[in-house]
């Protein structure tokens, strides 16, 4: 069977598991873009926090995802819970970096000029530091999302949602007829999801980032 | 809540707010020296006192206490007599305007956006902040249509700097402090950029701190202006004219430097002195009659005029006989005039430059007023530094007497 026919034949099947590994890809990186950025609100002033927040982020990052995922298991148990955990917790590093840098790159003269006409903290954070930080936080959200997309295709291991089950199904029947296409349509998917967000973020960039700071 | 319409102009006089320093001190955390001790000043309702002093030396600090972007350690603020030390700081922000040196404008908001920030957070009505915006930018010289849409990035130094000022007097708090807000433009923006404040100053009389290291600015735009040293103590705090003439100690002279009589005619307007009159005659008068003025007359040069009575030429006899009696190739053309605003600096330049040491001054509309020649202006600085010595004489006597009053009831007290 030649990859087009296996896809023609089992196209509702791949539609299910790129829609499950899009959701879910998506739902863990709004969770990790609000932690993120609120543990860079929390973190930026402080030399020693904002230090420790992204070294603890980078740690993390260093677990190979099948160990973390391995790891989760006996806490959460399989399916949805780990799935969630994991691709959450890889998601924060990018953001919370991002959101640091970003925090903390705005001029401290524009700051200066907001407390000096009345502005009160959370207005400062509101109107002027997170909008002028948006632009780095929003990179990071890119790359986090990027890196959740293969990170997603593991969590199949812990019987997780998603085109990972396609892949792990081809690796576990390597030789059979069917193995390669298996391999190759979970992969391409996840590539094409990747593509398609990346396209978003470029979208909701042109519409969020304000004309007067866009590069 | 029903809402009074928008006053389409300045509706009121806008007024200044007395500020009163009092032992002001600040001591930062690690550092054995106040970085400002015990500073009391009084500034009056209305007026423009410059902070002026070498970098370092706590002006900047003693500014930012006003507004308590910085906490004093001790020493008390009051404004209009309301002790502000206590109150909670941002709602005295939102009274005390702010400008600052990079004009502060947030570049992710558009002008107008960057105007509306104190209006909206002290919550006026939508309508009345769209007319206060318009209202700023008309005020600090910049076409509303043009520049309401426009990003901070989108405008030169100079026209930010505007934008800033505007920002900090949109909600028109009786106080505005401004710190180095011209340091970072061009000289001729720079220029422009003081003669506008001189000119905003004159409709609104609000109270104007303003911090630089330039004294040359502290002249023009001061109506007092404190010298510092370091820890912020006030070396001299008087008018930009008893400083030049009379600086306080070595510290102070030094800080005014060379060519103090020079920096004198900074201070003085061409309206300030004589203007003498000139013959003149206009282009539209009969040949004749000017070719009669020339011959008969005890000057024997003209000023010819234009229609709209605007300085035109320079007219010597003898040049329409030159020119054949043609009046559009007869004499010099006026290349170079001064407003009656201008400072005497600015018409000594011009004299100095003009073939024959004279110069026309106009009014509105470019329209002839006088002339200024070097005469006039020799005779007026002569007196204008007489006139400095004599007040500073009495103003040293006064002191000397205050002096020995003081030194005589302690006497008495001690016997």
């Amino acid at each position: 069977m030649s990859f087009w026919e296996y896809v023609g034949s089992r196209h509702a099947q791949l539609l299910a598991d790129t829609f499950q590994h899009a959701s879910a890809v998506f739902q863990c990186m709004v969770v990790a873009t609000l932690a993120g950025v609120a543990i860079g609100v929390a973190t930026y002033r402080s030399e020693w926090a904002g230090n420790l927040a992204v070294t603890a982020g980078a740690t993390l990052l260093t677990i190979p995802s099948l160990a973390l995922i391995g790891l989760l298991v006996p806490v959460t148990g399989l399916g949805v819970a780990p799935t969630v955990t994991a691709l959450v917790l890889y998601g924060l590093l990018p953001i919370v970096r991002n959101a640091i840098v970003g925090l903390r790159g705005v001029d401290p003269a524009l700051v200066d000029a907001a407390k000096g006409i009345g502005m009160s903290r959370a207005a400062r954070l509101f109107r002027v530091e997170l909008p002028l930080a948006w632009p780095p936080i929003l990179t990071g959200i890119r790359v986090s999302t990027q890196m959740l997309m293969g990170i997603a295709a593991i969590a199949a291991y812990a019987s997780g949602p998603g085109l990972g089950n396609e892949i792990f199904r081809g690796i576990s029947s390597l030789g059979s007829v069917n193995a390669l296409n298996q391999v190759l349509a979970g992969t391409l998917g996840i590539i094409v999801l990747a593509l398609g967000f990346d396209a978003a973020y470029v979208l909701i960039g042109r519409l969020t980032i304000p004309r007067g700071i866009r590069a | 809540m029903p809402e009074p319409p928008a006053p389409p102009a300045p509706a009121r006089a806008a007024t200044g707010a007395t500020i009163r320093l009092e032992n002001l001190t600040k001591r930062y955390s690690g550092s054995a020296v106040p970085a400002v001790e015990n500073v009391s000043m009084e500034i009056r309702a209305g007026e423009i006192v410059i902070f002026v002093g070498p970098s370092g030396c706590g002006k900047s600090t003693t500014l930012k206490m006003i507004n308590r972007l910085i906490e004093p350690t001790s020493g008390r603020i009051r404004i209009d007599d309301e002790d502000v030390t206590g109150i909670d700081p941002v709602k005295l922000r939102r009274k005390v305007g702010y400008a600052i040196q990079s004009s502060g404008l947030f570049p992710h908001m558009t002008v107008a956006q960057n105007i509306a920030l104190v209006p909206r957070m002290v919550g006026w009505p939508k309508s009345r902040i769209r007319n206060r915006v318009e209202e700023m930018l008309d005020l600090v010289g910049l076409d509303p249509g043009e520049f309401h849409h426009r990003y901070p990035r989108q405008l030169s130094g100079g026209q930010q700097q505007r934008v800033g000022v505007a920002r900090a007097l949109a909600a028109d708090p009786p106080v505005l402090l401004m710190d180095e807000p011209f340091g970072a433009v061009d000289p001729i923006t720079r220029d422009h950029l003081q003669d506008e404040l001189i000119r905003l100053q004159h409709e609104l009389h609000k109270t104007i701190v303003f911090v630089t290291h330039d004294f040359d600015e502290a002249i023009k735009l001061g109506d007092r202006i404190a010298v510092l040293r370091e820890r912020s103590q006030i070396a001299q705090f008087d008018t930009p004219e008893a400083i030049l003439t009379n600086p306080a100690d070595d510290f102070v002279s030094g800080f005014v430097g060379a060519g103090a009589a020079l920096k004198r005619l900074n201070l003085t307007r061409v309206r300030d002195v004589g203007v003498v009159d000139f013959p003149t005659a206009c282009v539209d008068d009969p040949l004749q009659s000017i070719f009669d003025a020339l011959r008969s007359g005890t000057a024997n040069e003209l000023l010819l005029l234009d229609r709209h009575h605007r300085p035109y030429k320079w007219l010597r006899r003898g040049d329409l006989m030159r020119a054949k009696g043609s009046l559009a190739r007869a004499g010099t053309l006026v290349h170079d005039t001064v407003t009656r605003d201008a400072t005497l600096r600015d018409a000594l330049e011009a004299v100095l430059t003009d073939n024959a040491g004279r110069v026309a001054v106009t009014g509105r509309r470019g329209r002839y007023e006088g002339v200024v020649d070097m005469q006039t202006l020799m005779n007026s600085v002569h007196e204008l530094l007489e006139a400095d010595r004599l007040e500073a004489a009495e103003h040293q006597h006064t002191l000397e007497e205050q002096r020995a009053g003081r030194t005589r009831q302690e006497q008495e007290g001690g016997t």
